[in-house]
C-alpha cells in the first residue's frame, strides 16, 4: 500500500509550522505570522480532500468494504514487551477520513478568520503557532493507530487547549478557566491511561487493528464466559476497562459530571472555541468510541456501550436544560455543544452493528461532522458580534439584524440546523439519530425528542436575542466583520446547507460495509421532530422576538427550578467543595504538616537528642588543665590499684 | 653503682621525687610552678633510667642513652611551654590555669 | 590510560589547575574547559560503546579494568561500564555544565566553590563506574561529602542547619550501607572461598537466604534515604531550599539518582530473594512517596519545596519502579532517573535564576513574571508540562513504561498499586499548573517591571536541558536501547 504514503506529511505541516512560529515568534510581525500558519493549513486542507477523494471513490473500497490502511511512521517508538508497544503508525479507515475533513476545514476558517479577529493582538504570532500546535496534535489524534498513540495526542490536543483557553494571560479568570479545563480533563485522562493499561494488559496489543479484530475479542468473552479473568458486580474487568477509557472520553467531551471546564473554557478568544470547544476536540471523545466500537458493542454483549448511551443521554437532556437560562451567548452555545455531544453518544450507544443495525454509528458520525459545521458557524458569528458589541451578554444586545447582515442570515441557517429544519445539515443526522434511538428504547428516544425541542427552543432564543429583540442604543455603532471573517462565516454557511445531503451511510458505517439510508418523509418519526423543532422556535418566537413579559413570567413561574437552571445545578460549587474542602484541606493540608511535623520532627528530635546527651556530659571538658591532670593521675591510680589487686 | 646505696634506695628518692611533682603538678594554679613539678617529675625518670640500668644489666647502656633523650626532651619542652606560657600571659594578662579556661566545650 | 578512568583524572587535574587561580572570570573558564573535555568525552564513550556492541561484544560490562588497591580486603579498583551508567556519565556532564553556566556570576568564593562542585562531581563519576563494592563506597561518599561545604558555605536560609542535616541523614544512611555492605563481603566468604567486594565474582555466589533477609532492608534504606524513599526523604526539601542554585541542580539531577542507579546496580542484583522478600513491604513505603510528595507539594508556597516535594514523587516512581521487578517497569526506572535529573535540574536552575532577579521564592509574591522574563517564563512552563508528564518531553516516556511495567504484573497487589500510582499524575498537574498559574500569569507585579532579561549563559544552561528533555521524550527508542541491555542482564537473578 503505496497510495497513502503521503499521508504523515498531514500532521507533519502544522507541527513543523508550530516549531517555526514558536522560535521566531517576537521576530515575525502579525499579518506575516497569521498568512504562514494559513497557507501551511491550505496544504493539509488541500491533502485531507485529495486523501477523503482517494480514499472513499478510488482506493477505499474493496469487495465491497473499506479497507483500514496503516502506514507506519516509526514501528516501537517504545517497546514494552514484544507483543505490546506504541508504534507511531497512521491509520486511514472512514472515520479517520472523515475526522480529516472535518478538522481541516473547521480549521482552515478559523485560521482565516483569525486573521480580521485577532488583528492588533499583541499575541498575534503566538496564537498561529497554538492554532498549529493544536492542529498537529488533533491531526495526530484522528489519524493515530494505535491506542497509546491516541493518548499522546490527548494529551497534546489537551496542552494546546490549556494554551488557548489561557491565551490572555494577564486575566486570572482566563488562566483559572484553563487551569480547571486541564486539571479535569487530566483527571478524566488518569481513568482513560488506567484503562488503556487494562485494555493492553487483556487485549495483548494496542493496536486498533489487532484489539478490534474477531480473534482478539473471541478472545476476551471466551475469558469473560470461562471466568478467566476478575470480575466486578457483575461486569468482568475488562467492562470496566472499556469504561474508564470512555470516562477519558467524558473528559474531553465535556459529559456530565466532568462537563464543567467547558463553559469556563469560552474565556479563551472565540475562534479558539469554535475550533476546540466545539468542533474538533471536544468531540474526540466520540472518536474514540467509536475508534474501539467493535469492543464497545462485541465484549460482553455490549455493557459498556450502554453506559456510554446512559451518559450521553443525561448529558443532552442536562446540558439543554442548562442553556435554556444562560444569559451569556458563548455559554450557551457551550452547553448546546455538550448536549449535541451527549446526542452523538447517545447514537453510538444505541447503535447494532451490521449494516442497518449500524444505523446509530452511523448517524453519531454524521452529527459529529455536521455539527461540526454549524457549530463552529455558530461560535464564529458569536466571535463576530462579540467583535463588534464588546459584550458577551444578550442584555447588551439586540437589533444586530441591521447592522451585521452576514453575521445574521449565517446564524440563522446555523440556527435553522442546529434545530433540526429541513433542508439544512442537521435534519438529516439528528433524524437518524432519532430513529435509531426508537429502535433500541423509547425512552431514550423520548429525552432525545424532549432535547430537539428545546435545542430548537434555545437557540432561537439566542437568534432573535441578538438579532431582533430590541433596538439597542451602541456607543460605537457595530459594523459588519471584514472580508476574511465574513468569508469563513459564508463557507461554513455554505457547507451547512450542503453537507446534509452527503449519503454518509455509504461511506461511513460500524462495520466498514457501506449501506443505504433513506429519509422517509411520510414516517410520523420525522414528521414529529420536525414538528417538536417547529415548536421549539414558535414558543421563542413568541417570547423573544420582540420585547415581552412571557419570559419573566416563566421564569418565575419556575421559581426555584429556574435558579437551579441557571446555576447550571451548582455543579461549580460542588466540585469547589470536593477540591478546596475536602482534598486541599482535609487530605493534603494534614499531609503537609504531617511530613513537616511528625516525620521531619522525629529527626530534628534524633538531633535534639543527641544534643542534649552531649549537652550533659560536656562539663568534663572544663578547660581548666590541673582536672585533666586530674582525671588522668586518678585514671592510673585506679588501673594499678586494678592490677595489684587481681595479681 | 655508689657503695653502700642500694637499689632500693635510690628508687625510693625517685618515687617520693615523682610524687612531689605530681603534688606540685596538681595544686600549683601558677603555670611557672607546674612547669618545675613537670621537670621534678621528668628528672625523677631520668634518674630510674640511669639507676636501674647500672644495678641490673650494665653490659648495656641503654637507660643512660635514654636518660640523654629524657633531657634534651625535656630542654625543648620546657622552651616550648614557655614561649606558650608567655604568649598566654600576653593574650590574657595572667598564667593562673583556674583564671584561663577558655580551652573548654 | 584507559578511556573510564580518565572521567575520575580530568575532574582531578581541573581541580589541581584550579587551585593556582583566584579570579572567577578564570576559574569559571577552567571549570567549564574540563567538563568540556569530559562531555567530549562522554560522547565519545557512547560511541565507543555502541561500536563495541554493534562489533558483537556482549559481555556484561564493558571496557573492564581490574587493579588490586588494598589487598588485605580484597578490594579492587575495577572499573567497567554498561549501558546505563554510559548515560548517567552523560547526565552528570551536561548538568555540571548546565551548573556552571548558572553560577557564572557567582561572587563569594568561586574557586573554592568550582573544586567543591567538581570534587563532587568526581565522586558521582568514579559511583558510575565502580563494579566494586568497596570502590564504590569511597566515591559514594567523596560525592556526598562536598554537598556539606557546598550547602554550608555558599547556600541561604538556615544554610548550616541545612547542610547539617542533609549531611547527617545521608551518613547515617551510609553507615546502613557500609553495614550491608560488609554482610555481603562477609557471607561471600563463607564457603572456604576468599571473601571478595567484587561485583561480578559476587553475583556467583549465592548468598545465604538468612543473611539476604537481613542485609537487604538495610542497604535498600541505604540507598533510598538519597534516592528520597519515605519516609527518610526529610533531608531533601531543607537541603533543596538552602543550597546554592547549581548544587541543587547537581544533588537533585544526578546525587539522588545514586540511590535507584544502587539499588538496581548492586543490591537487587547481590540479594535476589532479599528482593523478593521485602518487595511487599518497600513497595508500599515507596507508593506512599509517590502520591504523598506529589500531595504535600500541592501545599507549599516555596517554589524550591515545591520542587523538593515534587522530587520526592517522582524518584518514589523510581523505586516503585525497581520494586516492580520486570524488564518494562526497569526501563521505565532508569529512563525516569535520566528525565528526572533533566528536569528537575531545569527547575532548579529557573528558580536560581528567578530568586536571583526578585529575592523571593514565594510564589503568592509574585504574578505575571512571563510578562517581564518572558524566556524564563516560557522555559517555567515548558519545565512544569515534562513534569507532569505531557508526551513529548521526557517524563511521558519514563512514566508510561513504569505503569505499563507495574501493571504487566499478574498480580492484583501490584496492579492496585499501579492504580495508586497513576493517581499523581493528576496530583503533579494540580500543584504544577497552580505554580505556573499564581507566577507566571496574571497581572504583573508592578515591583518587579525593571528586572533584567534571560543573559546569555543562562539560555544556554536551559537551552541544553531543554534539548536533552525533547530529546528523550521524542526519541525513547534510541535512549532505551542502551538501558534494555543493561536491565536485562541485572534483572537476571530476580525473575526465573
Amino acid at each position: 500500500m503505496n497510495t497513502f504514503d503521503y499521508i504523515y506529511l498531514v500532521p507533519l505541516i502544522p507541527l513543523l509550522m508550530f516549531l517555526f512560529l514558536g522560535f521566531t515568534a517576537k521576530r515575525i510581525k502579525e499579518p506575516i505570522s497569521g498568512y504562514l500558519g494559513t497557507a501551511g493549513l491550505l496544504a493539509v486542507f488541500i491533502l485531507s480532500y485529495y486523501t477523503a477523494y482517494r480514499y472513499f471513490f478510488v482506493d477505499g473500497i474493496v469487495d465491497g468494504k473499506f479497507q483500514q490502511i496503516r502506514v507506519m511512521v516509526k514501528e516501537g517508538w517504545i517497546h514494552f514487551t514484544d507483543k505490546l508497544a506504541i508504534d507511531i503508525g497512521i491509520i486511514i479507515d472512514p472515520i479517520s477520513v472523515m475526522m480529516l475533513v472535518v478538522v481541516s476545514t473547521v480549521s482552515l476558517m478559523v485560521h482565516i478568520y483569525s486573521l480580521g479577529y485577532m488583528h492588533k493582538d499583541t499575541g498575534f504570532s503566538r496564537f498561529y503557532a497554538y492554532l498549529s500546535l493544536f492542529t498537529f496534535s488533533m491531526l495526530g489524534l484522528v489519524l493515530a493507530s494505535n491506542l497509546f498513540l491516541i493518548y499522546i495526542f490527548w494529551e497534546l490536543v489537551g496542552v494546546s487547549s490549556y494554551l488557548l483557553i489561557g491565551f490572555y494571560f494577564e486575566k486570572p479568570s482566563a488562566v483559572s478557566a484553563s487551569k480547571k479545563a486541564f486539571i479535569v480533563t487530566r483527571f478524566a485522562d488518569m481513568f482513560f491511561l488506567i484503562g488503556i493499561l487494562m485494555v493492553g494488559y487483556f487485549g495483548q496489543s494496542f493496536d486498533f487493528m489487532t484489539l478490534n479484530s474477531d480473534s482478539t475479542i473471541s478472545m476476551i468473552n471466551s475469558w469473560i464466559q470461562n471466568h478467566q479473568i476478575f470480575s466486578f458486580l457483575g461486569l468482568s474487568i475488562f467492562t470496566y476497562a472499556l469504561i474508564f477509557v470512555f470516562i477519558g472520553g467524558m473528559g474531553k467531551s465535556a459529559m456530565f459530571p466532568l462537563h464543567i471546564w467547558l463553559p469556563d473554557a469560552m474565556e479563551g478568544p472565540t475562534p479558539v472555541s469554535a475550533l476546540i470547544h466545539a468542533a474538533t476536540m471536544v468531540v474526540a471523545g466520540v472518536y474514540l468510541v467509536a475508534r474501539l466500537f467493535p469492543l464497545y458493542y462485541h465484549i460482553e454483549g455490549g455493557a459498556a456501550l450502554r453506559f456510554v448511551a446512559i451518559v450521553g443521554t443525561f448529558s443532552a437532556l442536562f446540558a439543554a436544560i442548562i442553556a435554556l437560562t444562560q444569559e451569556d451567548i458563548k455559554r450557551v452555545l457551550a452547553f448546546s455543544t455538550m448536549s449535541q455531544i451527549g446526542y452523538m453518544m447517545m447514537a453510538l450507544g444505541v447503535s447494532g452493528f451490521d449494516e442497518h443495525e449500524g444505523l446509530g454509528y452511523m448517524a453519531g458520525m454524521f452529527h459529529l461532522f455536521t455539527h461540526a459545521m454549524f457549530k463552529a458557524l455558530l461560535f464564529l458569528v458569536a466571535g463576530a458580534v462579540i467583535h463588534a458589541v464588546h459584550s458577551n451578554f444578550m442584555d447588551k444586545m439586540g437589533g444586530l439584524h441591521k447592522h451585521m447582515p452576514i453575521s445574521s442570515w449565517t446564524f440563522l441557517i446555523a440556527a435553522l440546523a442546529i434545530s433540526g429544519i429541513p433542508p439544512f445539515a442537521g435534519f438529516f443526522s439528528k433524524d437518524e439519530i432519532l430513529t435509531a434511538a426508537f429502535e433500541y428504547n423509547k425512552v431514550i428516544w423520548f429525552v432525545g425528542f424532549l432535547v430537539a425541542g428545546m435545542t430548537a427552543f434555545y437557540m432561537f432564543r439566542l437568534y432573535f436575542r441578538i438579532f431582533h429583540h430590541k433596538n439597542t442604543e451602541y456607543e460605537h455603532p457595530p459594523h459588519e466583520a471584514p472580508w476574511n471573517m465574513s468569508f469563513a462565516l459564508i463557507f461554513l454557511a455554505v457547507m451547512t446547507m450542503a453537507v446534509g445531503f452527503i449519503s454518509f451511510s455509504e461511506y461511513v458505517s460500524a462495520d466498514l460495509k457501506p449501506f443505504h439510508s433513506h429519509i422517509h418523509w411520510g414516517d410520523p418519526l420525522v414528521i414529529g421532530s420536525i414538528l417538536i423543532a417547529l415548536t421549539g422556535i414558535g414558543a421563542a418566537y413568541l417570547m423573544y422576538y420582540k420585547q415581552t413579559e412571557y419570559p419573566a413570567k416563566v421564569a418565575s413561574g419556575f421559581g426555584k427550578v429556574y435558579h437551579w437552571t441557571k446555576n447550571k445545578f451548582y455543579m461549580d460549587e460542588l466540585y469547589l467543595f470536593v477540591t478546596h474542602k475536602i482534598i486541599f484541606d482535609k487530605i493534603s493540608k494534614p499531609i503537609a504538616w504531617f511530613d513537616r511535623n511528625v516525620i521531619d520532627g522525629f529527626m530534628n528530635l534524633l538531633g535534639v537528642t543527641t544534643e542534649n546527651l552531649s549537652e550533659r556530659i560536656k562539663f568534663i571538658q572544663s578547660g581548666r588543665l590541673q582536672d585533666y591532670a586530674m582525671y588522668f593521675v586518678s585514671g592510673v591510680v585506679a588501673i594499678v590499684m586494678i592490677i595489684i589487686y587481681f595479681r | 653503682m655508689i657503695e653502700g646505696v642500694s637499689l632500693f634506695e635510690i628508687l625510693s628518692l625517685t618515687t617520693i621525687l615523682f610524687f612531689i611533682g605530681v603534688y606540685g603538678f596538681l595544686t600549683r594554679t601558677n603555670l611557672i610552678a607546674m612547669l618545675m613539678s613537670l621537670e621534678l617529675m621528668v628528672n625523677a625518670e631520668a634518674v630510674n633510667f640511669v639507676a636501674i640500668n647500672k644495678y641490673l644489666s650494665p653490659a648495656i647502656l641503654q637507660g643512660q642513652v635514654f636518660s640523654l633523650f629524657i633531657i634534651a626532651l625535656a630542654a625543648a619542652e620546657t622552651a616550648l611551654a614557655l614561649a606558650i606560657i608567655l604568649h598566654l600571659y600576653r593574650l590574657t594578662e595572667n598564667i593562673d590555669v583556674k583564671e584561663v579556661k577558655q580551652l573548654k566545650y | 590510560m584507559d578511556i573510564l578512568t580518565l572521567f575520575i583524572v580530568v575532574p582531578v587535574l581541573t581541580v589541581i589547575v584550579l587551585l593556582f587561580v583566584n579570579k572567577l572570570e578564570k576559574a569559571r573558564l577552567i571549570a567549564l574547559a574540563g567538563m568540556i573535555i569530559q562531555l567530549i568525552m562522554s560522547i565519545n564513550l557512547i560511541n565507543e560503546y555502541m561500536k563495541a556492541r554493534a562489533a558483537g561484544d556482549h559481555a556484561i560490562m564493558l571496557f573492564e579494568r581490574n587493579v588490586p588497591w588494598y589487598s588485605d580486603f580484597n578490594a579492587n579498583y575495577h572499573i567497567g561500564v554498561d549501558g546505563v551508567s554510559v548515560l548517567m556519565i552523560l547526565l552528570t556532564t551536561l548538568i555540571v555544565i548546565a551548573g556552571i553556566f548558572v553560577s557564572w556570576k557567582i561572587d563569594y568564593m568561586p574557586k573554592e566553590f568550582f573544586i567543591s562542585l567538581i570534587v563532587l562531581a568526581s565522586g558521582v563519576y568514579g559511583f558510575f563506574i565502580s563494579l566494586d563494592l568497596f570502590t564504590m563506597f569511597v566515591f559514594y561518599e567523596i560525592a556526598v561529602i562536598p554537598m556539606y561545604l557546598l550547602i554550608g558555605i555558599w547556600g541561604s536560609g538556615p544554610r548550616e542547619y541545612a547542610a547539617m542535616k542533609l549531611t547527617l541523614m545521608l551518613m547515617g544512611a551510609s553507615a546502613l550501607l557500609l553495614v550491608s555492605l560488609f554482610g555481603i563481603y562477609y557471607y561471600s566468604g563463607t564457603n572456604g572461598m576468599e571473601p571478595t567486594f567484587d561485583l561480578m565474582e559476587l553475583a556467583n555466589r549465592k548468598m545465604d537466604f538468612a543473611a539476604q533477609k537481613i542485609f537487604y532492608p538495610l542497604a535498600f534504606i541505604g540507598f533510598g534515604t538519597i534516592g528520597a524513599l519515605f519516609p527518610f526523604h526529610t533531608w531533601s526539601p531543607d537541603g533543596h531550599a538552602s543550597a546554592p542554585t547549581a548544587v541543587s541542580m547537581l544533588h537533585a539531577g544526578v546525587l539522588m539518582k545514586l540511590g535507584g542507579y544502587g539499588i538496581f546496580r548492586f543490591i537487587m542484583f547481590l540479594m535476589p530473594e532479599g528482593a523478593l522478600f521485602w518487595q511487599d513491604f518497600f513497595l508500599i513505603l515507596a507508593v506512599t512517596g509517590v502520591t504523598y510528595g506529589a500531595m504535600a507539594a500541592i501545599q507549599q508556597t516555596d517554589l524550591k519545596y515545591i520542587n523538593a516535594y515534587s522530587s520526592v514523587s517522582h524518584l518514589g516512581l523510581v523505586l516503585f519502579a525497581l520494586l516492580m521487578i520486570n524488564k518494562t517497569a526497569w526501563n521505565g526506572a532508569m529512563l525516569q532517573s535520566l528525565s528526572h535529573g533533566f528536569i528537575t535540574a531545569l527547575f532548579f536552575a529557573l528558580i536560581g535564576m528567578i530568586y536571583g532577579r526578585t529575592h523571593v521564592r514565594d510564589i503568592t509574591k509574585m504574578t505575571g513574571m512571563m510578562r517581564i522574563v518572558p524566556f524564563l517564563g516560557v522555559a517555567y512552563v515548558i519545565a512544569a508540562l515534562a513534569n507532569l508528564g505531557l508526551p513529548g518531553f521526557s517524563g511521558f516516556v519514563a512514566e508510561m513504561n513504569i505503569f505499563m511495567g507495574g501493571f504487566l504484573n499478574n498480580d492484583l497487589y501490584k496492579q492496585a498499586m499501579t492504580v495508586f500510582a497513576v493517581s499523581s499524575i493528576v496530583v503533579t498537574a494540580v500543584y504544577m499548573l497552580r505554580l505556573v498559574g499564581r507566577m507566571l500569569y496574571g497581572p504583573v507585579t508592578t515591583v518587579y517591571t525593571n528586572l533584567p532579561k534571560a543573559f546569555w549563559y543562562e539560555k544556554v544552561a536551559i537551552g541544553i536541558l531543554v534539548l536533552f528533555i525533547t530529546l528523550i521524550g521524542t526519541l525513547p527508542f534510541w535512549w532505551l536501547q542502551f538501558i534494555q541491555e543493561s536491565v536485562d542482564n541485572f534483572i537476571k537473578p530476580l525473575v526465573h
